[in-house]
């Protein structure tokens, strides 16, 4: 079991999102926002970080920036969730040190498969 | 499997707030000309329900949004002019979305016919609108094409390879992989060991590290990767799964994936990247029985090099509005701070009432307790000094859990008025009219019944305004105004009340024409001498209508009574002034909260019942030379210069052992409409708190009664039905008034 943080803007995405995650066994904190998820992670230890890229306040890339400069979360896994397919976008996540890219509509086994891989 | 379909009200509940936000957003653009931090919340909202209507696999709407989404990007991006056209476009889409929501909450995913239309519309725009930068007409209409930045002969040679790789699927393959990190790869959370064990599920992995890279202990960096890899895999999987391992890390390593061997046909050898040969030639695999193919392959004979390209150099063309959201900052930090206010908890409506009808009962206990407490100290008053302090910190507490409950069904009125914009501006284009709208009070806070059920009043009221209030502007100019009619909605409290009002400066009410209406429909006699407020109400009676010319946009004649009746049903009251030339003002009038309410306690007899707090106006001792008495038993008393009528609740109820000498008693005058009625009673009692239990649920409907509850002695109180109770009166006195003309009172 790992804990994991998942940020989205939308409730409905995140609600499923968490719902996929508890059905694969984890444990999961639900952020709106990326500012939101800073904090929470700062005070929180997770597993993995799973967010959305197009959010108020702060955006998923900038959110993996902004972790990537916390000790805690240097090497940990940060997944990008979102409906952006689009090379640019892809890149502008791989240069600010995201670990993967999911593309949305998720499909909940697929998911969790995935993220097996990635966590030890 | 994992079943998501219990997300879908969520889902459509978001999707109806992200419409919003993309109704009010787009006419705000209209408005105000382009803003970028307004466009990307338009963007957002469209980008949301796309993301999650293809989760759900409601294609149609994730379908219809990606393409109302490419069309916004363009704005936001700045390659395309924000401008009417294409707002229009969006809004009729907003529309036609909803509409698609709507339907596919019923269970109907059938895309409505107007979704053609739009889509081919929108692509039309996309492809030749004004506006649109040549740069990238072709790749917004259609998805993004993945492979962007490589080379065509590589692509297509990697495809090929792929093909053929495919064609031979079931025969076994044996490949070559370099995979040379760079040295961030570790900092972006990727491990290669995730890497080769999701390799070695296709097939038979050898893995050899290369070392020589890494520096002496002294200078070495934890945080850098310094190894690389080669590797071989054996099986019968195609180019594209491997590719699909090492996806993540695409452009954060050099890779090359080559076939060594496998029944390919011969192909043209494709550009080669640069390879990192520092490494000894990859050995076929050991001590596994080793693939057939793998073991005939000569590794240089049918050498078959077809690379992918990675695109390291992929800084190129970054347009992103950073710029302009970051000079946007201050106010959206602000906007979506303000936002949250009122956008973070989501209660079932059933479950706040469950929690309201406690906090009742609690009011009901601490009522129940107070009494004890009052009975207790008349025989010891010294010993129960605190009992009665904690009853007071009880009654507090009870005071204050009841406020903060009564809250969260409280919602800010905006949510009612967030609709008019669109909806004035609409009308005014089909109208040939020019109208500004006012929205005053929006934070003001309602029931959440209460802003329900105003919904259609209001817009009856608005209609009803643009329709037959405010003039065109050739009629405004000829008289003087500006050519744009202001119409306002207001909302404010005022004591326990909300007031909202539909205020226009358009031409004001017709008092001769309403009269003249009123009097062929028999609804007051020619003779009567009417105040203008009085008659200017004669248009909330049924079937009145006084436009000339009955248009699809105000009702026929159906409209206003059926506001009055609505706002009514509320348990508030709706009223008119107007002035001729000036424009006309409609007040709506309603009780904060219909949960719990204020009552008076009255006995009649050996009964006690319980009238509203706001409908009493006063409570007098009774003058007998006030007191008068007309032909058909009717009693009038005089308060002031007013008669009004006097009703016996003992009568009315049939009560027993009630006083009935009137000087005895006292009229409680109560006011329901502007009709003033005095209810006469044996005594008053105290005030308390009534949760209102409907009878109709627990009994059956009792005229003059609007409801029970429960007093703090446990015994059961009917509430007074004010306004059945003044209705009914004045429809006994109009038959009076018929029999008997002159002693007519108003």
């Amino acid at each position: 079991m790992s804990s994991i943080l998942a940020v989205d803007d939308s409730s409905s995405m995140r609600q499923m999102v968490a719902f996929t995650l508890k059905s694969g066994g984890h444990e999961v904190m639900l952020a709106n926002d990326g500012m939101e998820a800073l904090e929470i992670a700062r005070t929180n230890d997770f597993n993995l970080v799973i967010t959305d890229v197009n959010m108020p306040r702060m955006d998923g890339i900038s959110l993996v920036k902004e972790l990537r400069q916390l000790p805690g979360y240097k090497f940990k896994p940060i997944l990008i969730l979102t409906t952006e397919a689009s090379q640019e976008k892809k890149m502008q996540g791989k240069e600010a040190g995201a670990t993967g890219w999911i593309v949305k509509p998720f499909d909940p086994e697929q998911l969790l498969a995935t993220l097996d891989k990635v966590l030890d | 499997m994992i079943d998501l379909s219990e997300f879908h009200d969520v889902f459509f509940e978001e999707c109806f707030e992200g419409l919003d936000i993309m109704e009010s957003g787009l006419l705000n653009l209209d408005g105000n000309g382009a803003d970028s931090e307004q466009i990307n919340d338009i963007f957002r909202a469209a980008h949301s329900i796309k993301g999650a209507a293809a989760t759900f696999g409601f294609d149609a709407m994730s379908g219809f949004s990606h393409i109302m989404e490419t069309l916004l990007d363009e704005m936001r991006d700045g390659r395309r002019a924000v401008e009417r056209r294409g707002l229009d476009l969006l809004l009729e889409s907003v529309d036609c979305l909803r509409e698609m929501v709507n339907s596919t909450k019923a269970g109907d995913t059938t895309p409505p016919p107007v979704v053609a239309d739009l889509t081919g519309r929108i692509q039309q725009m996309l492809a030749a609108g004004p506006g649109a930068v040549a740069a990238a007409p072709a790749k917004s209409a259609t998805a993004e094409p993945e492979q962007d930045g490589a080379p065509a002969e590589e692509v297509v040679a990697a495809e090929s390879a792929e093909k053929s790789a495919d064609s031979v699927a079931g025969s076994r393959n044996l490949w070559r992989i370099m995979f040379v990190p760079f040295e961030g790869l570790l900092k972006t959370g990727n491990e290669p060991a995730r890497i080769f064990r999701e390799l070695a599920q296709l097939g038979i992995l050898e893995v050899k590290a290369d070392t020589s890279c890494i520096p002496a202990l002294d200078v070495i960096d934890p945080e850098v990767c310094y190894l690389s890899w080669n590797l071989t895999l054996g099986g019968d999987m195609t180019r594209g799964q491997i590719e699909d391992v090492f996806d993540w890390v695409t452009g954060q390593c050099e890779l090359s994936i080559d076939l060594i061997s496998g029944e390919l046909p011969t192909q043209k050898a494709a550009a080669s990247l640069s390879v990192v040969e520092s490494v000894e030639p990859p050995v076929a695999a050991t001590d596994q029985p080793a693939p057939a193919a793998a073991a005939v392959a000569a590794p240089a004979s049918v050498k078959e090099e077809s690379t992918v390209s990675e695109q390291t150099e992929s800084s190129k063309n970054q347009t992103n509005a950073e710029p302009a959201a970051e000079a946007a900052d201050g106010r959206a930090a602000a906007s979506t701070a303000a936002a949250k206010d009122n956008g973070s908890i989501r209660v079932g409506i059933d479950k706040v009432d469950a929690l309201i009808n406690m906090v009742g009962e609690l009011v009901i206990t601490q009522s129940m307790l107070s009494q004890i407490g009052e009975d207790l100290s008349r025989v010891d008053s010294i010993g129960l000094e605190r009992l009665r302090d904690g009853l007071i910190q009880l009654e507090r507490n009870t005071r204050e859990l009841q406020e903060t409950v009564l809250q969260i069904r409280m919602l800010p009125i905006s949510f009612a008025f967030n609709r008019f914009p669109r909806l004035v501006r609409d009308l005014s284009n089909k109208l040939g009219k020019r109208i500004e709208l006012k929205l005053t009070g929006e934070q003001t806070e309602v029931d959440k019944t209460v802003l329900e059920k105003l919904g259609d009043p209001l817009v009856h009221l608005v209609r009803n305004s643009m329709d037959h209030g405010l003039e065109s502007p050739e009629v405004r100019r000829a008289s003087g105004k500006s050519e744009v009619g202001v119409l306002e909605l207001s909302a404010r409290h005022e004591g326990g009340d909300i007031v909202i009002e539909v205020i226009d400066d358009g031409a004001g009410l017709n008092r001769e024409r309403i009269l003249q209406k009123a009097v062929s429909k028999g609804l007051v006699s020619a003779n009567d001498d009417l105040s203008d407020e009085r008659i200017y109400n004669l248009i909330f009676q049924p079937g009145f209508s006084t436009a000339e010319v009955v248009s699809d946009v105000s009702g026929r004649g159906v409209g206003m009574d059926v506001v009055r009746r609505n706002i009514r049903d509320l348990g508030g009251n709706v009223t008119i002034t107007s002035e001729a030339g000036q424009g006309s003002r409609v007040t709506i009038r309603l009780p904060l909260t219909l949960a719990i309410l204020d009552g008076q306690l009255v006995r009649v007899g050996e009964q006690v019942y319980i009238i509203l707090l706001v409908s009493i106006v006063e409570s007098i001792q009774i003058t007998a030379a006030n007191m008068g008495q007309i032909a058909g038993r009717s009693e009038l008393y005089r308060l002031r210069e007013q008669y009004i009528p006097v009703v016996r609740l003992s009568e009315l109820f049939g009560v027993p052992h009630a006083v009935t000498d009137l000087q005895a008693g006292l009229l409680v005058v109560v006011e329901s409409e502007g009709r003033r009625v005095g209810l006469f009673v044996d005594d008053l009692m105290g005030q308390q708190q009534v949760v209102i239990k409907s009878l109709e649920t627990n009994f059956r409907h009792v005229g003059g009664i609007s409801g029970a509850t429960i007093l703090g002695d446990g015994t059961v109180a009917l509430i007074l039905d004010v306004a059945g109770i003044l209705n009914e009166c004045a429809r006994a006195q109009e038959s009076k008034d018929r029999e008997f003309p002159r002693l007519a009172v108003a």
